[in-house]
């Protein structure tokens, strides 16, 4: 079935099979790889996007329930919030793999976006969906309230 | 077009331009490393001076002594050959090879402050090509945390042999003394004059030149670094926080296809009955293959079962699910890890096979005043990088060539050309990013599936492994069981330690039947234990295999580090005494230990033991460093303890201390870590921070959570939910490290802070609580709190 998606502020054609989750469709027919897949259940935060600027599981969201929504992944993300924390992961080094990373960012900036002067308890609730293997928590919450001074 | 970006990564934040050929490095000749062609002339304003334009040097007008081959070629270390390692194009670029998988250590960036350093390059100019499997780079097998300490002198050497290159041709070309020239920041200047001539003049000429000796290379004196041991930002960051870059698993060749494999539930299970109409029935499903069955040994290959191709990896999860297969038992149906648990238990109550021996323990333990036994257990885990394994392979007639996030590309090849018997001159392996991998992408069994697969289906297949693949067919970290027993005398102070350790060994992978605890793995934290009581046994009791056993973030050195750690603090709370007193004292007097001359075969992680002795006062030194950090000693809150750990391994010495919360109803809390590392000369403190952090969060996770278990031959878990792992809110809220300043040889980071992590959480706990904890997980996958005991057993 071929829908019309927006992503990233330009409109997508996709034929993906009914129920595909956006990230299939993200990765596999639009070869943005960037959002990245880890567990497939909503589970790890890797594949976190944004529809209509939420913070969004792409992995076990189907893409033909997203006509007409917004939806920004980790290569479109801009303006402030999403500048601060770019810089300030730059800055840190915050990322060792980076493979989570880009779902760390999409939330990140979602926080931010909402929230721009979180306690540790605002970062353990908005960051606790994303899992780093390579364990950056502690310099994720570091760059976190770093770009929020910067904002 | 593909994997144009694996291969280069610019510095700061600009862009780079796809580059079709970042990968193909093997037309480099061994000495011809000036590569790129555009026409470029740099203008150059010298304070002071006017306008100085650097002439355009024509290297076929110089008169150039002939050159012989490469008197580097056997360096200790390997191959420190210029061309090998560096490449400079005539816009100045200095393309430097990393043969070691980039895995979130910072490997890119470390290996290219190494030659970079020596070169004298100018680091905005730096960009990375990543090796391709082959043997000519030496080892490439990026586990042991050996990148630097293997790497180190070559690199210098490399870099330093080639900046003495450029100061020749630019000699020659002024037709002046080599003395009179010399490299700083991609230039080369004299003492007679202001001119320069750029390092992308100068290259083609530096091409042809002899490769300098061994013992004519002048390596900076380390006060002169310019990168080494500096806080250099990564080189791979900036495009991960933009999305870019390649991991295995975002390969993307044309005319792809994408498979997922249903795998026997056991290993060497084997595949029966396959009815596939259903999943050929789900939309993008292309077909079907099945796999041959995996037969012992395990080594790396393929574990069988049937792949279904679909147009997009959603379709091939859909059409996997919809498979249906009689699985038939194998070997291992059987196996339960409860019962197993109890066996290795048991096997460890008996005497074992002696590794280690000092004095007589036997009756330094009879006769002692008071005696002090404890058990442990530690569970199979599970390796669990954010990326699971994935792989692209490519036939091109009876040539292969595969994509993969392999911590070892050259041995990839090797199983390759083992297993689908194959010429290896006709496989070639890239490695891209590694999405985490923590030893798992060291087993290349996924590449072979992927080859396997392609070769049938007879078009590009990318395998990507689930969450549940990963979680469920891996290659297990090694359950275990230990006991200890220690004499004290009247005034408490230990005389006689025992410790038997019973695990399955990581060789019973690859040699059937195999179940002796090899030297190695006794290496690791058991027959080197530092202690310096007179009376000393090791021991092993042997344990089969039934999951596929393999190494995770420094192997038995978890296990092993849990139970002597652990078992430092039991004495010393039957001593009444102060943990960390107590464990200095155990290890004792300042001096150097060779496990060897007590009848240990130590492999001391592959190092001479002249060069990387064991040092106790550098144990000792890191004990009292991490101790001030966390003032040791201090009144803590109720429900707060302080416990704390020591350990070498991979010829790092580091000390953790954990401090723990604990709430009356069991809710625990990680107010802090402190740490102190002492790893020798180190290339980038601040990387060598984070994998710190990493490295205990990683033995954390583990120690509270981690569990992997198996019913019927099967592993019972399948997703972050039953493998549970530690999140953000369950992270420490403070971590600090410290560095010990030295200039010794580098020794390993990525993986010795973790074997310290667990028990320093242990024995804070217990001072917290009065609970001590001997069996892992301390919490598990689905609770939330510690079971803490009545108040008549604590």
């Amino acid at each position: 079935m071929t829908i019309t998606l927006n992503i990233n502020g330009k409109d997508e054609t996709v034929d993906a099979a009914a129920g595909t989750p956006l990230l299939w469709v993200l990765r596999d027919h639009l070869k943005m790889t960037g959002t990245k897949f880890g567990c497939g259940i909503a589970q790890c935060g890797a594949c976190t996007v944004h529809v209509d600027d939420s913070p969004t599981r792409a992995c076990i969201t189907p893409h033909d329930t997203l006509e007409g929504s917004k939806i920004t992944t980790i290569e479109g993300v801009t303006g402030g919030a999403a500048d601060a924390i770019r810089s300030a992961w730059i800055k840190n080094d915050v990322p060792q793999c980076g493979y989570c990373q880009s779902g760390q960012i999409m939330a990140a900036t979602a926080l931010l976006d909402e929230n721009s002067n979180p306690s540790d308890e605002d970062i353990d609730a908005a960051m606790s969906g994303n899992i780093c293997r390579c364990a950056t928590y502690m310099s994720i919450r570091r760059a976190i309230k770093e770009a929020a001074g910067d904002l | 077009m593909f994997l144009h970006d694996i291969g280069i990564i610019p510095r700061g934040d600009k862009k780079s331009e796809p580059n079709p050929d970042a990968s193909k490095i093997t037309n480099l000749t061994r000495r011809g490393f000036v590569v790129g062609s555009s026409l470029f002339v740099v203008g150059v304003t010298l304070a002071g001076c006017s306008r100085y334009e650097e002439p355009k040097i024509d290297p076929d007008s110089l008169d150039l002594p002939a050159a012989g081959p490469s008197p580097l070629t056997e360096v200790k270390g390997g191959d420190a050959t210029p061309a090998l390692w560096i490449a400079i194009e005539e816009d100045g670029t200095v393309k430097i090879t990393c043969h070691r998988s980039e895995m979130g250590q910072q490997v890119w960036t470390s290996m290219a402050q190494i030659v970079a350093d020596e070169l004298d390059a100018d680091w905005e100019n730096v960009e990375i090509v990543q090796a391709v499997g082959h043997e000519r780079y030496g080892d490439q097998n990026t586990d042991g945390s050996r990148s630097v300490r293997y790497n180190f002198h070559r690199l210098r050497l490399a870099g330093a042999a080639m900046k003495q290159m450029l100061e020749e041709a630019a000699a020659i070309y002024w037709k002046m003394d080599p003395s009179e020239c010399e490299a700083e920041l991609g230039k080369v200047g004299n003492s007679q004059n202001s001119d320069t001539l750029s390092y992308g003049n100068l290259a083609k000429v530096a091409a042809k030149l002899q490769v300098p000796e061994e013992k004519d290379i002048a390596v900076k004196d380390p006060k002169d670094w310019r990168y080494i041991n500096k806080e250099i930002a990564s080189l791979t960051i900036p495009k991960i926080t933009r999305g870019e870059g390649t991991f295995g698993i975002d390969v993307d060749i044309p005319e792809m296809v994408y498979a997922v494999i249903a795998r026997p539930p056991q290993l060497f299970g084997k595949t029966g009955a396959v009815r596939d109409e259903k999943a050929l029935a789900v939309p993008g499903v292309l077909q079907t293959v099945k796999l041959p069955d995996a037969t012992p040994p395990a080594l790396f290959k393929a574990l069988g079962g049937v792949a279904v191709i679909g147009s997009d990896t959603w379709a091939a999860i859909q059409g996997r699910n919809a498979l249906e297969i009689d699985w038939v038992d194998g070997p291992n149906a059987s196996y339960d890890s409860e019962t197993f648990a109890d066996q290795m238990v048991q096997t460890a109550k008996r005497s074992g096979t002696v590794r280690r021996k000092r004095g007589d323990v036997a009756a330094g333990l009879s006769s002692a005043d008071s005696r002090v036994e404890a058990e442990y257990y530690a569970p199979h885990l599970s390796q669990s990088p954010m990326e699971p394994p994935a792989a692209t392979a490519r036939w091109d007639g009876d040539k292969l060539e595969c994509w993969a996030c392999v911590q070892d590309p050259q041995a990839t090849r090797q199983t390759l050309s083992d297993l689908l018997e194959i010429d290896k001159e006709n496989i070639t392996v890239n490695a891209t990013w590694l999405g985490g991998a923590f030893g798992r992408k060291s087993k290349p069994d996924f590449v072979v599936e992927a080859a396997i697969i392609a070769k049938e289906v007879g078009r590009p297949v990318k395998v990507t492994w689930t969450r549940e693949d990963e979680v469920r067919h891996g290659y297990y970290h090694s359950v275990s069981a230990q006991r200890m027993e220690a004499g004290l005398d009247a005034n408490g102070k230990c005389t006689s330690y025992l410790h038997r350790t019973v695990f399955p060994p990581i060789a019973s992978t690859f040699a059937p039947g195999m179940d002796v605890p090899t030297d190695g793995e006794m290496g690791l934290g058991a027959t080197d234990v530092p202690f310096s009581m007179p009376n000393l046994q090791v021991e092993s009791g042997n344990a089969k295999g039934h999951l596929r056993i393999g190494w995770l973030r420094s192997v038995s050195n978890i296990y092993h580090a849990f139970a002597v750690q652990s078992f430092a603090a039991e004495m010393a709370h039957a001593a009444g005494r102060d943990q960390k007193d107590y464990l200095l004292e155990l290890i004792g007097n300042a001096r150097n230990i060779d496990p060897a001359d007590e009848g240990a075969t130590y492999p001391n992680y592959d190092a001479s033991i002249e060069e990387y002795p064991i040092e106790t006062a550098r144990l000792s030194n890191v004990v009292n460093v991490a101790s001030e950090m966390a003032k040791w000693g201090r009144s803590m809150p109720s429900g707060h303890g302080l416990g704390i750990a020591v350990h070498r391994s991979f010829l790092s010495y580091i000390a953790t201390v954990v401090e723990v919360a604990v709430s009356p109803e069991g809710a625990l809390t990680i107010p802090g870590v402190w740490l102190a590392v002492d790893a020798g000369t180190v290339i980038n403190p601040r990387h060598t921070r984070a994998q710190m952090e990493g490295g205990t969060i990683y033995g954390l996770s583990n120690a509270l959570f981690g569990e992997i278990t198996a019913k019927n031959g099967a592993v019972v878990q399948d997703n972050f939910p039953s493998w549970r792992v530690l999140r953000m809110g369950e992270a420490p809220r403070a971590f600090e490290v410290q560095i010990v300043p030295s200039n010794t040889a580098p020794a390993g980071v990525g993986e010795p802070a973790t074997p310290p992590a667990a028990p320093a959480l242990t024995n804070a706990i217990f001072n917290a609580t009065g609970h001590r904890i001997r069996k892992l997980p301390i919490i598990g996958a689905s609770g939330s709190r510690l079971s803490l005991p009545t108040e008549e057993t604590a």
